[in-house]
């Protein structure tokens, strides 16, 4: 059976990581191959690197990062933040990106999906989906969870599936930084209404909140950025905590 | 003179892993589309991400279709290239390279793409040691190769297929080495070896 996927978050600005692994002695702060590297020996599935760079003169910063990362590591990662078009998506998969992870440009023009996904393949293409509860409805937000959008979670979901998403990435915004558990009882509906895997976000505190999020939360894969970056949760014991629960991991 | 490795080069995604893999292991290889170089080469990569129809298309119009099933050194498909040595494929209703007398078909149950981490079973054949049994590897992809004569591994999310074949000097794994870890490059390895 496939392994549920455990997926540390890197965050980065202009090619470097600014918040990656804040407790061991990385010699080279930033280096997004060092970080990157520390997470695929603990024993992380995979990488996301998201880049919360403003401008687009540095954006070419990520591509050289991305060319790094694909030369030296070993398991697959996704590149995420400011992909805008076609042509962002064909640099990123140029320099060596596995995966890309588009949110905002496809809710302003939803024909990039189909278009990314018939030029490079739906396995390219993650759509990160940010959504909060209002009234009793889950509204997806955009622009880093600053613009909300008229869409509803659920129906957005299937829409991009249907135009050839890959997989789903979705981030509660009522459970991201509060580390009281992922939104489990979402992410088991999202997974059962789309044919393709979904990786869950926001809500990491403890180890039990990932067992949550593979049981109830039926996710295929779980992303955490803090907990992993502070080492509050080393991977090993994570996979090792998993396992004893009965949750099929790669050890 | 002739690369030692090439790697087949044409219109598909991320094919530079493959190198960027071999690089890690002190390999220079070549990605090229080149004719004579490939077949002259002492071992070929023929990797792939992307879409059936479409790369058939592409090696049909280079000819590069004929030069492949000609190979006589060791070759190893990855991915899309395994498919594409295979018979037919559902993918765009797509007629291959034939090198493998066998289908690929569509995934029907379960979540397409089968992405994420699996084990190996049933290892045979050349590609593997005793200790990748279990192992874990990287797969991606939404179409399948059943199980047939010759299959050197497989893998099982319910539903049981080939994770890698076979025949005489053609070798295809479905998973990618090159995005496997360790245990990838110990497989990797092991075909640079033979």
């Amino acid at each position: 059976m496939l392994s549920k996927r455990i997926i540390p978050c890197l965050d980065v600005r202009d090619g470097k990581v600014v918040k990656g692994v804040n407790f061991v002695n990385i010699t080279e702060i930033g280096d997004p191959v060092e970080h990157g590297a520390w997470y695929s020996e603990q024993g992380a599935d995979e990488l996301v690197y998201l880049d919360i760079t403003a401008t687009h003169e540095k954006r070419k910063l990520l591509s050289g990062l991305v060319r790094k990362v694909a030369e030296n590591i070993n398991i697959p990662f996704t590149v995420g933040g400011g992909v805008n078009g076609l042509g962002d998506a064909g640099a990123l998969l140029e320099a060596g990106a596995d995966k890309i992870s588009v949110n905002s440009a496809a809710i302003l023009d939803p024909g990039l999906i189909d278009q990314i996904a018939k030029s490079f393949g739906s396995q390219f293409l993650v759509i990160a989906v940010d959504a909060k509860k209002i009234n009793g409805s889950w509204v997806v937000y955009r622009s880093g969870g600053r613009i909300a959008t008229s869409r509803e979670l659920f129906d957005w979901a299937a829409e991009v599936c249907d135009r050839g998403a890959g997989e789903i990435l979705f981030t509660s915004m009522d459970h991201d930084g509060v580390k009281t558990g992922y939104a489990c009882q979402e992410l088991a509906q999202l997974s059962e209404k789309v044919p393709v895997p979904l990786i869950a976000s926001g809500g990491a505190g403890k180890r039990e909140h990932f067992l949550e999020v593979f049981t109830e939360g039926k996710a295929d894969a779980a992303l955490a950025a803090s907990v992993f970056h502070y080492n509050e949760i080393p991977i090993p014991e994570l996979k090792k905590y998993l396992k004893e629960n009965s949750v099929n991991v790669r050890i | 003179m002739n690369p030692e490795i090439v790697i087949i080069k044409y219109n598909a995604g991320n094919i530079r892993s493959v190198d960027f893999a071999l690089q890690r292991l002190g390999i220079n290889a070549e990605i090229t589309d080149d004719p004579e170089k490939i077949k002259n080469a002492a071992k070929v990569i023929f990797p792939g991400v992307g879409e059936a129809s479409g790369t058939m298309k592409y090696l049909h119009d280079r000819g590069l279709d004929k030069i492949i099933r000609e190979l006589r050194q060791p070759v190893l498909g990855i991915c899309l290239g395994m498919q594409l040595m295979c018979r037919f494929s559902e993918e765009g209703n797509t007629s291959c390279l034939g090198i493998f007398d066998t289908d690929v078909v569509k995934f029907r149950e379960g979540k397409v793409p089968h992405m994420g981490w699996n084990r190996l079973e049933e290892l045979k054949g050349d590609l593997y040691g005793y200790s990748e049994d279990g192992d874990y590897v990287y797969f991606v992809h939404s179409f399948y190769v059943p199980s047939s004569q010759y299959t050197t591994a497989v893998c099982s999310n319910g539903y049981v297929f080939s994770a890698s074949l076979q025949k005489n000097n053609f070798f295809a794994t479905q998973y990618h080495p090159e995005k496997s870890g360790t245990t990838g490059e110990t497989i990797l390895k092991r075909f640079i070896a033979l």
